[in-house]
């Protein structure tokens, strides 16, 4: 920023704007790639939680650590085994969706009250069918909650992967702004970041309401 | 994999760790006051506006919706927004000063968001059985509220102060220095083995923060609810939201 400029300059936002629409799309598809994949390997550790108790704790515990790991020293510290790439970011990513995600899932299915479990297979239901039409939409509110949590979350982090080179909107609030002391990037990058939260915290909130109708017929009664 | 390697020998050596201008210790310091101080005025601030909200109700709705808000915005982001303070302050606004701006600030939302929650949680019931017991309002606070609502007010000071020992490692591109420092000079010259070397010690940081805290948590429990909270710290974090470090 030079002497006499104003603080926003509009003019470069207008000039930038396929660069800004391409940093938001890398963050948009780092976002999904990682919520999605960690939303697979989340929803396979939770089974093996329910499955055998005696794994929760360790799941929670590794999982936990891991997440108290400042994310810039876990991007640097894969560096030595996947490199500078894509892969790093994702990987860290993924890493990072997995605590929200695991206790999440076990918390909604432990929810379930057991009499409609029971009342499920009193009316025939084997275990799959019960868990798939029964357990799982009744749960389905706290689930959405976690996936709702660790996508906000990840859209923070994914500006971090601007450090290992992959950009994002990172790419405008460090490299185009503040290491070239230009607060126009800055902000652009700062206010996208929030809108994109928020938009997926919203959009996925409508999308949970849509899937689970009764949840909202029972709270309009009550 | 021989980075690993490299990194921990860079630990290891110990004029790595005392030159007066850019060693491991002097960055440690710079890392561990900055977060100090940041906790103490995000506690400092968060917990009474969480006790006021949580108790009268007034404005509530308003406070958590901001304090979502800020949980929105990326770590990286809080030290982005208060950067250009530098054009007004000259001097002082490169370094410790827009650090510690952007880290209370980013340590603030946890903090109000779980006090809030870990109030409204408390049984209408036992207010009102203090409240006819002849206990004032902060009397309430202090002898009803707060002791029930505790395991989860600290489960947010824990989050806070986890995500603020984090962060500060990214206050090094404002000039803050702490260990983030190496990781970030390191990565622009190359100089990997400073970069693993400073991660690790940056994540045994945060681990030890994150176990510290816990401890705490366990301690101050009042034995009089010790082993059946209403709402435990998991309960509260599923709901609310533990941001990103």
């Amino acid at each position: 920023m030079r002497e006499g400029d104003p603080f926003i300059r509009f003019d470069w936002i207008v000039d930038n704007l396929d660069a800004i629409a391409q940093r938001l799309g890398e963050h948009v598809v780092m976002v999904i790639a990682s919520v999605v994949i960690g939303f697979a390997i989340s929803f396979a550790l939770a089974m093996v939680a329910r499955r055998w108790r005696f794994t929760y704790a360790p799941i929670l515990a590794v999982t936990g650590t891991l997440y108290a790991v400042p994310s810039l020293a876990l991007f640097v510290l894969l560096i030595p085994i996947t490199g500078l790439s894509l892969t790093t970011g994702i990987v860290a990513l993924v890493l990072y969706t997995l605590l929200i995600l695991v206790r999440n899932i076990v918390v909604a299915l432990d929810g379930v009250p057991p009499e409609v479990v029971e009342a499920a297979t009193g009316m025939g239901f084997g275990p799959a069918q019960r868990f798939w039409r029964v357990e799982l939409p009744i749960a389905l509110p706290v689930v959405v909650a976690g996936v709702r949590i660790a996508t906000v979350t990840t859209v923070g982090l994914v500006a971090i992967t601007t450090f290992i080179g992959l950009g994002g909107l990172g790419y405008l609030i460090i490299n185009s702004g503040t290491q070239r002391f230009f607060p126009t990037s800055i902000y652009v990058g700062v206010l996208l970041c929030v809108v994109l939260a928020v938009a997926a915290d919203v959009g996925l909130e409508r999308v949970q309401r849509r899937l689970t109708p009764w949840a909202r017929a029972r709270s309009a009664g009550a | 994999m021989e980075l690993f390697g490299e990194g921990i020998a860079w630990l290891l050596a110990a004029e790595n760790w005392t030159d007066p201008r850019n060693g491991i210790l002097l960055r440690l310091w710079e890392h561990v006051s900055l977060s100090a101080v940041a906790i103490v005025m995000a506690v400092g601030i968060g917990l009474p506006l969480g006790l006021w909200i949580g108790h009268t109700g007034r404005g509530a709705a308003a406070v958590i919706a901001v304090a979502n808000l800020g949980r929105a915005v990326p770590s990286v982001g809080w030290l982005g927004i208060v950067f250009p303070l530098t054009l007004v302050l000259g001097r002082a606004g490169i370094g410790f000063l827009p650090a510690v701006i952007a880290l209370t600030a980013l340590g603030i939302p946890p903090v109000v968001t779980n006090t809030y929650a870990g109030m409204r949680e408390v049984d209408a019931d036992l207010v009102e059985a203090g409240r006819g017991m002849g206990m004032g309002e902060m009397e309430l606070v202090r002898g009803v509220e707060v002791p029930v609502a505790l395991p989860v007010i600290l489960a947010g000071v824990r989050v806070s102060a986890v995500q603020i020992v984090a962060t500060a490692t990214l206050a090094a591109i404002v000039g803050g220095g702490t260990l983030g420092h190496f990781i970030v000079q390191g990565i622009f010259v190359r100089a990997l083995d400073r970069v693993v070397g400073a991660a690790i010690l940056v994540a045994m940081l945060a681990i030890g923060t994150e176990l510290l805290f816990s401890l705490l948590e366990r301690r101050a429990v009042s034995p009089g609810i010790r082993g059946e909270p209403r709402m435990t710290p998991m309960d509260a974090q599923v709901r609310v939201a533990p941001p990103a470090n």
